[in-house]
């Protein structure tokens, strides 16, 4: 058996190509759900459709899904310049940070003041954590993807080192930093639910992300950097600017998520503030497709299979980490699914060292 | 075909890859002490067939034979164990690796490689074929020259009956070559059979024993090299009738000419260009790579409605010389101008905004493969397609579908470029360059490897965009395109332009030896 | 008399003697050895052009399959043959990602990494929750009381045999050969009748089986239990570590001693009172901005393999 290119590329492949990974990677998620003593269809409806079937789990979801949609376009900006950014994680903790940093010298702020300054420093947070390995690879071409992935843990240790050090919580002694002062909580986006005001924010960046890739000059040229740096530099465009400025942008976005958490969800700082998003991110931002309307909606089914894995670890005991079992796993198989499509599967005897050739007559 | 010594056959050998035939149910045979040449101009499909030899490509159809034996070659493996040896045309050496390591890389087990005695067989086979190489040095250190003796040698390390040789001398100095035919002479006299593969003529007369000609994937004709004129493998090669006048080819390659009334040489230009700024002016424009000149104080003049080639063999330059046209090369020293501007240190932008169009080598390193037709189309000029701060997509669209008809393009405008055939991806390149207006186009093999139609096409786009007033700067090794659209042709010979011919002057023999740098004619 | 001098030292180098050497060296052995396990399984996987970006799931994976089987069955031995078989298996899907189906191999490792990291939480989740079990039996240090040379087997192994034995392999043999040509050229290899999808195979299988046992060195032999934390990074320390070596076996060795010293001496320093103002995770972070650093310094003149991070298709 061998793989063949195809020619041409019927129109339904590719769907067809994707609803195949998505079963195959139910299939093959039903093991485990099994092995938990569950029931898989069962199980599966709480996955999926519970979260979604009440309006406050909808509110649950896109609350969970927010921190998703600021990694999960950060790395799609970076990526569709071709810039392997890894580092979503540490610019996302290091935006939480400087917004804290803010947060905690300014206590007593008023919120018009005090959200788009907390804002403001995230940004610039998630920019400078993500300058060094941009930097680097501008200037000494050095592998972007190793730099970015090695400051992860150095930020998750800034973050701890803060947390036991300057930053203990004043009151409980806890690992935790002191509460915001109010003027930091971000207003409920919806009155009366969790949800916050860095959903809008996020929804804001991507809408913006999503014009800048697709409807200016600007996303254009990006595109064509990521895509083709030999032919863009050919045609004039000045890649590697591109790149510098995108890689500085994806991280200022994943700061964006970081100060959106700790205004938005926590009003401190926590060790587990990022529950691994900028790594999440990157299958936010593959799976979409690297588009801002894929990213939004990739965001979204995580953020439904995240809330729905609390409820079906609650209710079928079965441990919430099926949910990330089951993103990776739906990332590599789409992946390898869209790979697949362009072969068509050819059958064929296995290769002898001097079998006659067949019909070959001289 | 099939003779009684054979000691490989090709049979009817068939490959396409998408809509290009690159080799039309050829057979080819080599004896035992056989020199066979495969000749052909670039993109004829000789290199293909090799691959197939080879186990590097699969036939669609056909079959091969040694000693009358059907062969099944499904890998290089197969290949070497049957007694094929290959020397690739961008050589198969690993330049970190030394001489001994990859002459004994492919006879290598799993196991301790006994590092003493590979040295020893690797001097041994190197001593039989006359070659001298230190084998302990990293393939890094070697010059072109002596990388191919290890390649040969490596090939020869096997019980090797017949040697395919790809392009051999694309890559070598003239010392070199010599050197390389007294080691196919003594490679010959061991009974060895050599399928020299190769577009140049003079090599193939000197060397070969029978000459098989390839043309646009088909097998054109087979001589015994004795008993041809290059003259007439000239005619072969191009397709070209050799007492045909050197005119318009077009006509004599039976391609319908349009009914444009302009002659090779248009009467009505030439009169006022001298008046105009020139379309180009090269002055000693030099570009030095570790002390040594590849493009070498290069002076040049197009005129306004002119058309002139550059001609030369492989490696004389003509890459580095498109560089350093696109920008994307630095100038050592030297300058250019483009339509009186000078453009010497601008970068590619700026050379676009002076007036220069591209056609290069690389058709698909030049798009953007996922991006779609019309957006490759207008990615060097977006900046003319904003409307507050937005892409104007109905304009991009519209631009797009105007260029599609125009230049007969077989795509939607939101097509993918990769899903193009060679010649759509092109017409595109060629639309993208045209539509600027270009006061200077330089173009780089146009029509490689193109189908006829689309061949045609590309040159009455060419003599348009002539006409119109640009100028045009053709890099080329097809001579045949040559004369049909140049007024001048300039032969570059190892970064120098040795000597400028009229189209009238440049007949196959001259360029021949002025490109081969023997002689500079007065 | 012998006193005297030793207490001039004391006097001057009061802090350094506060440091107990012999502890630090042995503890940096021990440190240095799963990275050398694992960066030698990427040094292998490398050669080839492929960028492991699995590794640090492929240690997790080992760390806690080779956990999972020793606390079942009750032998270390039995444990370190799991992590190795699933190692195996995760070098499998890391080559059918990369080279079957030609995958971008950032993607496609990180994947594996996500994807292998869920795995474990879950199973360890699903079968210990709120439970924190150890190993009865774990691998115990070789020579009791004697501070430098009282290490783990594991640890010999990987210094005195698997060290210079990939050396050995990668240098002298045919194998190496093969592994080298293909990651520097493989249309060479392919031309040479080396089969690159083969070679890729392998190298990623046995690769990332000695990621599995780097892995498990920390499950079976330093903690005897499993913690969801338990590899930190330190996957893509050796990734960082390999490029700094230029793929080649002494120097990953080299910078993983360096590496585990920084680590060493931050568990000493913070013993010590003298730097216990010295947050911990700054000395903690210590060795990742050394790695960061050495790549800012020499990695501008790395050269990386001819087929780095590209898949083979035959023209």
């Amino acid at each position: 058996m061998r793989l063949v290119l195809r020619g041409r590329q019927p129109r339904w492949v590719a769907p067809v190509a994707v609803l195949a990974a998505v079963l195959a990677t139910v299939v093959l998620t039903a093991i485990p759900i099994r092995l938990a003593g569950a029931n898989p269809p069962a199980a599966f409806h709480r996955y999926l459709v519970t979260p979604l079937s009440t309006t406050a789990g909808w509110y649950e979801v896109m609350l969970t899904a927010t921190p998703l949609l600021f990694t999960g376009i950060a790395v799609a900006i970076a990526f569709r310049a071709g810039y392997w950014n890894i580092g979503a994680e540490g610019q996302f903790l290091f935006g939480a940070v400087a917004t804290t940093g803010v947060a905690l010298a300014l206590p007593g702020l008023a919120a018009p003041l005090a959200v788009p300054l907390g804002f403001l420093a995230g940004a610039v947070g998630g920019l400078v954590w993500a300058t060094l390995p941009a930097w680097l690879k501008k200037r000494a071409d050095i592998d972007e993807v190793v730099t970015t992935l090695l400051l992860n843990p150095v930020a998750l240790l800034l973050v701890q080192g803060l947390l036991n050090g300057p930053w203990r919580n004043s009151s409980s002694g806890f690992t935790d930093s002191d509460r915001f002062g109010h003027g930091y909580d971000l207003p409920a986006l919806i009155p009366g639910t969790r949800v916050h005001w860095g959903l809008g924010v996020a929804v804001v960046v991507i809408a913006i992300a999503g014009i800048l890739l697709t409807r200016t000059a600007t996303g254009i040229r990006i595109r064509a950097a990521g895509q083709a740096p030999r032919a863009a530099a050919l045609s004039g465009i000045p890649v590697n600017r591109l790149r510098w400025r995108c890689a500085l942008v994806s991280g200022a976005v994943a700061g964006l998520g970081g100060a959106s958490q700790v205004m938005g969800v926590q009003h401190q700082l926590t060790q587990g503030i990022s529950n691994s998003y900028g790594y999440t991110g990157v299958i936010v931002a593959t799976l979409g497709g690297l588009s801002a309307l894929g990213v939004f909606l990739v965001a979204v089914l995580l953020g439904d299979l995240s809330v729905g894995a609390q409820n079906v670890s609650l209710v079928l005991q079965v441990p919430t980490q099926l949910g990330a079992v089951f993103s990776a796993l739906l990332m590599l198989m789409v992946l390898s699914a869209m790979s697949l499509r362009r072969y068509r599967v050819q059958w064929s005897r296995p290769r002898g060292r001097r079998t006659p050739a067949s019909g070959g007559g001289s | 075909m099939s003779r009684p010594h054979a000691l490989l056959e090709l049979n009817g050998v068939t490959k396409r890859f998408g809509d290009l035939t690159a080799n039309d149910s050829v057979s080819v045979s080599v004896a035992a002490g056989e020199v066979v040449a495969l000749l052909g101009e670039n993109g004829a499909g000789k290199s293909t067939l090799m691959k197939i030899l080879y186990g590097l490509v699969r036939p669609d159809a056909g079959g091969i034979s040694m000693n009358g034996q059907p062969l099944h070659i499904g890998s290089p493996r197969d290949a070497m164990s049957a007694g094929i040896g290959m020397v690739t045309q961008e050589f198969s050496l690993v330049e970190t690796m030394t001489v001994t390591e990859n002459v004994a890389l492919s006879a290598v087990g799993l196991g301790i490689v006994d590092t003493r005695a590979a040295r020893q067989r690797v001097t041994a086979a190197m001593e039989r074929i006359g070659v001298d190489i230190e084998p302990d040095r990293l393939v890094s250190t070697l010059s072109l020259g002596e990388r191919q003796r290890v390649e040969i040698v490596k090939a020869l390390f096997h019980d090797c009956r017949v040697l395919i040789l790809d392009e051999p001398t694309a890559v070598l100095t003239p010392q070199d070559v010599r050197a390389l035919f007294a080691t196919i002479d003594r490679l010959r006299q061991t009974g060895l059979g050599v399928l020299f593969v190769s577009h140049k003529l003079r090599e193939v007369a000197e060397i070969s024993d029978r000459v098989v000609v390839l043309r646009r994937g088909q097998l054109v004709g087979e001589r015994v090299t004795s008993e041809v004129g290059v003259g007439e493998l000239a005619a072969l090669m191009m397709g070209v009738k050799a007492a045909a006048p050197v005119g318009d080819t077009a006509a004599a390659v039976g391609l319908p000419t349009e009914a444009s009334p302009d002659a090779p040489a248009a009467p009505d230009r030439g009169e006022s260009t001298t008046a105009q700024t020139p379309a180009l002016v090269l002055t000693e424009l030099t570009l030095e790579r570790h002390g040594r000149s590849i493009v070498d104080a290069v002076t040049l003049t197009v005129q306004r409605g002119e058309v002139v080639g550059i001609a030369g063999i492989t490696g004389n330059g003509q890459t580095e010389l498109m560089e350093l046209l696109c920008g994307t090369e630095q100038t050592t020293s030297g300058r250019m101008e483009v339509d009186g501007v000078d453009v010497t240190r601008s970068d590619v932008a700026g050379r676009l905004a002076a007036g220069l169009g591209r056609l290069t080598e690389d058709r698909r390193g030049s798009v953007v493969p996922q991006l779609s037709v019309e957006e490759n189309l207008v990615l060097e000029d977006l900046p003319t397609y904003v409307r507050r701060g937005l892409v104007d997509r109905t304009a991009i669209r519209a631009h797009a579908e105007r260029l599609i008809a125009r230049f007969d393009i077989v795509a939607t405008p939101a097509a993918a470029v990769s899903t193009l055939s060679g010649g759509n991806m092109q017409k595109v390149l060629l639309a993208r360059a045209l539509a600027r207006r270009p006061r200077l186009l330089v173009a780089a093999q146009p029509t490689r490897g193109l189908d006829i139609g689309a061949y045609q096409f590309v040159h009455s786009q060419l003599k348009e965009l002539r006409d119109s007033g640009a100028g045009l700067l053709l890099i080329s090794e097809d001579l045949d395109e040559m004369r049909a659209l140049c007024d001048r042709i300039a032969v570059l010979f190892r970064g120098r332009i040795v000597g400028t011919l009229t189209v009238e002057e440049a007949t196959s023999e001259r360029l021949g030896v002025m490109m081969t740098g023997e002689a500079v004619p007065a | 008399m012998v006193a005297a001098p030793r207490s001039t030292y004391s006097c001057v180098w009061g802090w350094v003697v506060s440091i107990d050497l012999l502890a630090l060296v042995g503890a940096m052995l021990t440190i240095a050895t799963p990275l050398v396990w694992a960066g030698i399984g990427e040094v292998v996987v490398e050669r080839t052009g492929i960028l492991n970006l699995g590794i640090e799931g492929t240690m997790y994976l080992g760390a806690f399959i080779g956990f999972l089987a020793a606390l079942r069955t009750g032998s270390p031995w039995l444990g370190l043959l799991a992590a190795v078989v699933s190692g195996v298996v995760a070098g499998l899907a890391m080559a059918l990602l990369t080279v079957t189906l030609g995958l971008n191999q950032h993607v496609s490792g990180l994947g594996l990494t996500l994807f292998l990291i869920a795995v474990c939480e879950f199973t360890f989740r699903l079968l210990y929750a709120g439970e924190r079990p150890t190993l009865e039996q774990k691998f115990h240090t070789l020579l009791p009381g004697v501070a430098v040379l009282n290490q783990h087997w594991l640890t010999y192994v990987a210094f005195l045999v698997l060290a210079p034995a990939a050396w050995w392999v990668l240098r002298s043999t045919g194998m190496g050969y093969r592994l080298h040509a293909v990651g520097e050229n493989f249309e060479a290899a392919d031309v040479a009748g080396i089969s690159v999808a083969a070679t890729r195979y392998v190298a990623l299988m046995v690769g990332s089986a000695l990621m599995t046992v780097g892995g498990a060195f920390l499950t079976l032999a330093v903690l005897g239990s499993y913690t969801l934390d338990i590899i930190n990074g330190r996957g893509w320390v050796c990734i960082a570590l390999v490029i700094f070596a230029q793929w080649r076996v002494w120097p990953t060795v080299f910078g993983a001693l360096i590496f585990a010293v920084t680590d060493a001496l931050q568990l000493q320093l913070a013993i010590t009172t003298a730097f216990g103002s010295i947050p911990r995770e700054l000395m903690l972070a210590l060795p990742y901005l050394a790695v960061i650093t050495a790549l800012a310094v020499w990695g501008r003149k790395v050269r990386y393999p001819g087929s780095y991070l590209r898949a083979y298709r035959r023209g």
